[in-house]
């Protein structure tokens, strides 16, 4: 079962792309745009249990902390880059989103929006949010940075970044009307100016 | 081919090669024939498509898993990573080990006798390269029926050599494993080689490296040369950890003896050395190590235009505290590889052995390894 927010990405990927996923995890994303979009690709992993992982999948993966940059990977050497479910979880928010577009001319970005009805139920009712795209306690996660769709589109709107297309989601379905209330998961497409 | 039997003390046997087409080497010399010592483990398949040959170290040589008799109780260099059900799998794969033509281990090396003179070559033997030993491996894989590697792996200067193949041999190689390796020795680097020759160079001893003649042997040179390199091999965390300030008896003796735990364990591993190994095969390794740069014939266009004409895909590992092959080192061939849009996996694994880690048993290197063969054979 392959997850919602990966078959979007896969979508907007074309056949024979060149993709970074950063933050890539056991590499299934990859994995799975290899497969079906014969992508030439490369992950970035910290953990040594996912880089592990991504070798078992098949894949590429160079292991680095992406809090320190993306050095090894020159100018405009992708297509895309990817970043899922790790933006809300990385100390250099700006740094990295630079870093993307300098790598590549396009990005995709997802992240749990701190918006979403629940959420915000949640925090009214006196507690910070733990759901099924936020599964941490406030004491033990790895999330230092969580935000609303509102305002990672401020951040981008202040980084010169252009955004190109959104899909928002909640429980792997789509949601259209008022997204940043009802929708748990966000998948964006953007580019440089 | 059928060699060492897949069992759990795998009983293995050397094999000499005879090459008598001339070797044009890189210095211009030219080696008329020599000899290459090997051993094989596992069996080649039908199409000769598992093949995997181990490229050694400064030290190492051909010996590199098994044993040679049921009860010898030391095994080769890289047991724990070669044999059967191990990473680099005998059951599944033909692995070849050499030792590398200047070597002292059986292939034709600066103590072998020089057909021309009837003598030891000594400080005749001719300066031999990565790019050398490239070429006579090439020779030795032709012989064996190998067109292509499935993989092509070795630590350090072994490194270096899988490095070479790539650029060299684009087409013969389809996996290399470059592990705690570096693309070319930092200044740093060439300064603790030099200060390992000068100690052997300038031992009475040595006479000019023609010491067989003279029944004598550089053994107070080599030994230190030995003692310093195995300073750079180690980690301060584990040196630390290790033996730290302990002493040997308890109490100084204030004098020039052994005092602390770590110079009897230094003084202990450089007498092992010398008394196993030839000064002379010490003084070429060190050297081939100070030469190899596979940007020397075009440095404006660096290391990616180096890597360029490489097919294979790669899996390049460093180690945490690894400061003689930096972690750093690794990531410049990465970063080539990478500039290339080239196949490329990295891992740095995290360690307190320093650069000998890539000899040691660690269950998440090992894993690593394991993992990517699968897709060595897949």
């Amino acid at each position: 079962m392959i997850r919602q927010d990966f078959r979007t990405i896969a979508d907007w990927v074309p056949v024979g792309a060149k993709v970074l996923d950063l933050g890539c995890g056991d590499g299934n994303l990859l994995k799975h745009l290899q497969d079906t979009k014969q992508t030439h690709a490369y992950g970035v992993e910290l953990s040594d249990a996912n880089v592990l992982a991504c070798v078992q999948n098949g894949v590429n993966v160079i292991q680095r902390d992406l809090e320190a940059g993306l050095a090894e990977f020159a100018n405009d050497s992708f297509d895309y880059v990817v970043l899922s479910q790790t933006l809300q979880a990385m100390h250099h928010t700006e740094a990295i989103l630079r870093e993307m577009l300098r790598v590549a001319h396009a990005g995709i970005v997802t992240f749990p929006n701190f918006g979403y009805w629940k959420n915000r139920l949640q925090v009214i009712r006196g507690h910070m949010p733990v759901s099924a795209d936020i599964p941490y306690q406030w004491y033990d996660t790895p999330n230092v940075h969580l935000c609303t769709m509102h305002d990672f589109e401020a951040l981008c709107a202040k980084l010169d970044i252009r955004i190109c297309e959104r899909v928002v989601m909640t429980a792997g379905k789509r949601v259209h009307f008022m997204q940043n209330l009802t929708g748990s998961l966000a998948v964006y497409r953007f580019e440089r100016n | 081919m059928q060699s060492a039997s897949s069992t759990q003390n795998m009983v293995v046997a050397a094999q000499t090669a005879h090459f008598d087409i001339p070797l044009t080497l890189k210095s211009g010399a030219v080696l008329d024939s020599y000899d290459l010592v090997y051993e094989t483990y596992g069996t080649l398949n039908a199409d000769a498509s598992n093949a995997i040959l181990v490229c050694h170290a400064l030290s190492g040589n051909h010996h590199v898993a098994g044993v040679y008799a049921p009860d010898d109780k030391k095994p080769g260099w890289w047991d724990n990573m070669v044999g059967a059900g191990k990473p680099i799998d005998t059951d599944r794969f033909f692995v070849i080990g050499l030792n590398n033509l200047g070597g002292c281990h059986g292939s034709t090396g600066p103590k072998s006798i020089n057909p021309a003179t009837g003598h030891a070559y000594g400080a005749a033997f001719p300066l031999v390269t990565v790019e050398d030993w490239v070429a006579s491996q090439a020779r030795l894989a032709d012989r064996l029926g190998i067109r292509q590697f499935a993989a092509i792996m070795g630590g350090s200067l072994g490194g270096m050599q899988v490095l070479h193949w790539s650029i060299a041999h684009p087409e013969r190689v389809r996996h290399c494993l470059v592990i705690a390796a570096a693309p070319k020795l930092t200044a740093q680097n060439i300064a603790f080689n030099d200060v390992a020759r000068q100690a052997i160079l300038t031992d009475p001893d040595f006479h000019g490296g023609d010491y067989y003649q003279h029944d004598t042997y550089p053994r107070r040179g080599l030994r230190l040369a030995r003692m310093l390199g195995h300073i750079t091999y180690l980690s301060d965390d584990v040196m630390g950890s290790k033996f730290g300030r302990i002493l040997r008896q308890g109490g100084f003796n204030y004098g020039y003896d052994v005092d602390f735990e770590i110079e009897s364990y230094l003084r202990y591993q450089g007498d092992k050395f010398a008394d196993s190994f030839d000064a002379n095969t010490y003084l070429l390794m060190t050297k081939a190590l100070d030469y190899f740069d596979p940007t020397h014939t075009d440095p404006e266009a660096g290391l990616s235009a180096a890597l360029a004409p490489a097919q294979a895909a790669f899996l390049v590992i460093s180690f945490t505290t690894d400061w003689r092959f930096a972690p750093e080192r690794s990531r410049e061939i990465v970063k080539a590889l990478l500039d290339n849009g080239q196949q490329v996996s990295y891992a740095e694994i995290v360690s307190k052995h320093g650069h000998d880690a890539f000899l040691m048993l660690d269950a998440h290197y090992h894993a690593l390894v394991r993992a990517y063969m699968e897709r060595v054979s897949g």
